[in-house]
């Protein structure tokens, strides 16, 4: 390696008021009442917020809980093709698959009769939603999950399938269109809880 | 990536040559990424030390020592190892083939240290017996572990209990040393489960007074045999469970998984996603020093400047986040460029982190560089030289507190390093202020490579327009048919990588982060080594310990930066 590329950092001796060390005390000192201070009336800086009263926003592509969408008839997306299921690392989704008897078009001649995700196994990597040719799986922004029993975990249809408009759901991870809905809002914003009437 | 020209390879294998002749037991063979040969294992500890000795070939480094298992073949394992001069730039990979039911090798501990550990490992996962190793007995798994997990025909299933009677116990923990001359000897044990200790792993130690003797680390309780694991999954699938090795950088293990395999199937990212994996990496790197210099000093009873330092790391993750979904797994590269492009507010927000930083730097700068407390507890701590250094196996920031001036970046530069302009910080005492001195030079030299990469940062595709390698745009399966079709095909059966070898490897946080990949050109890897650089160095941690007090044990290790995730797999 060229002597041009490296950068000597040896530690520089002490000087006299270094290691008298109360001089260098004070210096600190002074970086620890600049935050203190800054903490305490401007808090433009602060990275930690209030929760759960304050949350954070996270971008539009968080990788969350998965969302199986609906067609206008309420009928999930799915057409149990497997892809979610093979494309996933953590073998977490199970799919079981049943013809459609009274189905109008070609295009959906199967759906899923058991599609289940389990929650804990989940890696959120987001291969699932890169796999689906239907964008029947999503990802929504909800990442705070709590579960009372290994078994709540396991999520069948019921509680995976959202219908309604695309702009009520807290959309997160999916196949990426149209303009963004959020932005990398720095530094972040830490808003105090509005201040409640004392009672 | 590997910087080797054919004049080199020939002069390395004249200088072979002249100790071991052409028409011998060791055998070039031809092409590779790196210059292999096959070696007959009685000539192997003399090829060694010829190796080291000569100073024509130098290979100083023993960065890796890995077996892989054939079962078809009549020597059923091959244990590999990969060897870098640093001084000349050499690479060099030796292939010794085994039979299964005389699956012994010659250790070289003799000639590297290095090999200590990582012949424990091959002992442990394919059951090849090291012949004069010091120390030979399991390391990842429990010693009540019956089989060898990466073997072929080791169903990974089977589960085994482990039982309180079978913890492993150093043989010397239990002997009364009668002829010292010592008041009180005692047993320590620092872990497995020790706020110090970031990750379960265990120290024992045995103390003359408050003076450590001996010690001995037992890890692998974070172990989940991601090697095996890899072995049943598609090339893509991997990466996420990449993200998990140095979860504190995740996306440089990403970026040096994906150069390696891009390296075997012979192409290369867009140059906008080579810039997005490089600034992103950069970032990673200034993330996992804080991360490392705040716990140190954490340890030390500094509180402060690591609560400081973790708003910068906050903000980082924000961008990060904004990126790819994900704070720490992120999950963002893919075989061939990245998942998808960054948001349109990326380079903005980096701008804000580049005049954040430094600031921040800054002020830990001013409240511990010159603090004498800080001084007093680090400066002859961990002391170790260059020369053991290198022995060790160790890379990255570790190595070159030591004086060694060995960066992956600047020796075999990849992602098109070379074109930018920074230095390699190195120090020469190797203690633990040192490092800590290397880290943050290091911090400020990956703010101006970011800086540089930003200006650099043109529009374009990030993933290769190769339906053979990536998932077709979304809107093209949506209303195509060919697209649709390469879709299911690379989901259902991943794509291809020709047969072959090849080892590649990248500077990550903690030093040289090498993948040493293995295909049978089918749709899942055949065997994926990966060699952690915090393995490496802390294999000599033990040994670093002797005489120091218990509480400069965790000043020493937190600087060394060992992550369980890696360390363990």
């Amino acid at each position: 390696m060229n002597a041009r590329d490296v950068i000597v950092c040896d530690p520089k001796p002490m000087r006299f008021w270094q290691r008298f060390y109360l001089i260098e005390v004070g210096k600190g000192l002074a970086v620890t009442l600049r935050h203190f201070l800054g903490n305490l009336f401007a808090r433009k800086y602060t990275v930690t917020v209030e929760w759960p009263e304050v949350k954070r926003e996270y971008s539009e592509r968080l990788r969350g809980r998965h969302i199986l969408l609906a067609r206008p008839d309420g009928s999930p997306r799915c057409v149990a093709c497997y892809m979610c299921e093979e494309a996933c690392p953590a073998e977490c989704i199970h799919i079981e698959a049943e013809d459609v008897a009274e189905s109008p078009t070609v295009e959906y001649e199967k759906r899923p009769k058991v599609f289940t995700i389990d929650l804990l196994r989940c890696v959120y990597c987001g291969f699932c939603v890169d796999a689906c040719p239907k964008e029947a799986i999503v990802m929504s922004r909800t990442h705070e999950m709590a579960f009372a029993s290994r078994g709540e975990a396991i999520v069948g249809l019921e509680e995976l399938m959202q219908k309604g408009p695309y702009e009520k759901l807290d959309l997160g991870y999916r196949p990426y269109y149209g303009a963004p809905r959020t932005r990398i809002e720095l530094p972040i914003p830490v808003k105090a809880p509005e201040p409640t009437a004392v009672g | 990536m590997n910087g080797e020209s054919m004049e080199n390879r020939k002069e390395t294998l004249a200088a072979i040559r002249t100790a071991f002749p052409e028409g011998g037991e060791v055998i070039e063979l031809p092409g590779g990424d790196i210059q292999s040969f096959r070696v007959d294992r009685a000539l192997l500890p003399e090829l060694a030390r010829h190796l080291k000795s000569d100073p024509k070939l130098g290979f100083n480094l023993l960065a890796d020592v890995c077996g892989v298992d054939y079962p078809g073949r009549e020597e059923r394992f091959e244990v590999v190892y990969h060897l870098a001069s640093l001084e000349n730039g050499h690479r060099l990979r030796l292939r010794v083939p085994v039979r299964e039911d005389d699956a012994v090798v010659p250790s070289v501990y003799g000639v590297w240290k290095a090999a200590d550990w990582f012949e424990r490992e091959a002992f442990d996962l394919f059951g090849i017996r090291f012949e004069g190793h010091p120390n030979l007995k399991r390391i990842l798994c429990h010693p009540a572990f019956r089989g060898h997990a990466l073997r072929k025909d080791y169903d990974a299933g089977q589960r085994w209990l482990l039982r309180e009677g079978e913890q492993d116990e150093p043989a010397w923990a239990h002997e009364n040393p009668e002829d010292e001359d010592h008041f009180e000897t005692q047993v320590l044990n620092f872990g497995p489960s020790h706020p110090a200790t970031h990750g379960t792993l265990r120290i024992v130690v045995r103390l003359d007074g408050e003076v450590i003797t001996r010690a001995e680390v037992e890890i692998g309780y974070l172990h989940r045999c991601f090697e095996k694991m890899a072995e049943s999954h598609t090339w893509n699938q991997v990466i996420p469970y990449t993200d998990r090795l140095n979860y504190c950088s995740a996306m440089m293990n990403g970026v040096g998984y994906a150069l390696a395999v891009e390296k075997m199937v012979g192409i290369e990212a867009p140059p906008r996603a080579q810039m997005i994996r490089l600034i992103l990496s950069e970032l990673s790197r200034i993330m996992d020093h804080i991360i490392d210099v705040g716990a140190n000093l954490n340890d030390l009873g500094a509180m402060t400047p690591f609560l400081y330092m973790y708003q910068a790391r906050e903000e980082m993750y924000s961008v990060l986040e904004a990126c790819c979904g994900s704070r720490l797994t992120m999950s963002y590269v893919r075989i061939g460029g990245l998942s998808h492009d960054v948001p349109d507010d990326f380079v903005e927000s980096v701008r804000y982190l580049l005049k954040r930083i430094p600031k921040l730097v800054g002020e830990m700068e001013t409240l511990i560089t010159q603090n004498r407390i800080f001084r007093d507890r680090t400066e002859g701590i961990g002391t170790i030289s260059a020369e053991d250094a290198v022995d060790w196996g160790w890379t990255g920031p570790c190595l070159r507190a030591a004086g060694v001036a060995y960066d992956v970046r600047k020796a075999y530069p990849y992602l098109g390093y070379e074109t930018f302009d920074f230095q390699v910080p190195i120090a020469h005492a190797g203690d633990t202020y040192a490092r800590y001195l290397v880290r943050v030079e290091e911090m400020k030299q990956s703010l101006s490579i970011v800086e540089q990469a930003l200006a650099r940062l043109e529009p374009g595709p990030v993933i290769i327009d190769d339906h053979r390698v990536a998932l077709p745009p979304k809107e093209m399966v949506y209303t195509e048919m060919e697209s649709l079709i390469w879709h299911f095909k690379l989901v259902m059966e991943g794509m291809k990588v020709p047969a072959g070898e090849a080892y590649g490897f990248t500077e990550a946080a903690n030093g040289e982060l090498g993948y040493y990949i293995v295909s049978d050109g089918g749709g899942k890897p055949y065997r994926i080594k990966v060699r952690p650089p915090c393995f490496a160095i802390f294999q000599a941690f033990p040994h670093i310990l002797k005489g120091h007090m218990v509480s400069d044990t965790v000043a020493i290790m937190s600087s060394l930066n060992v992550i369980a995730g890696e360390l363990d797999r």
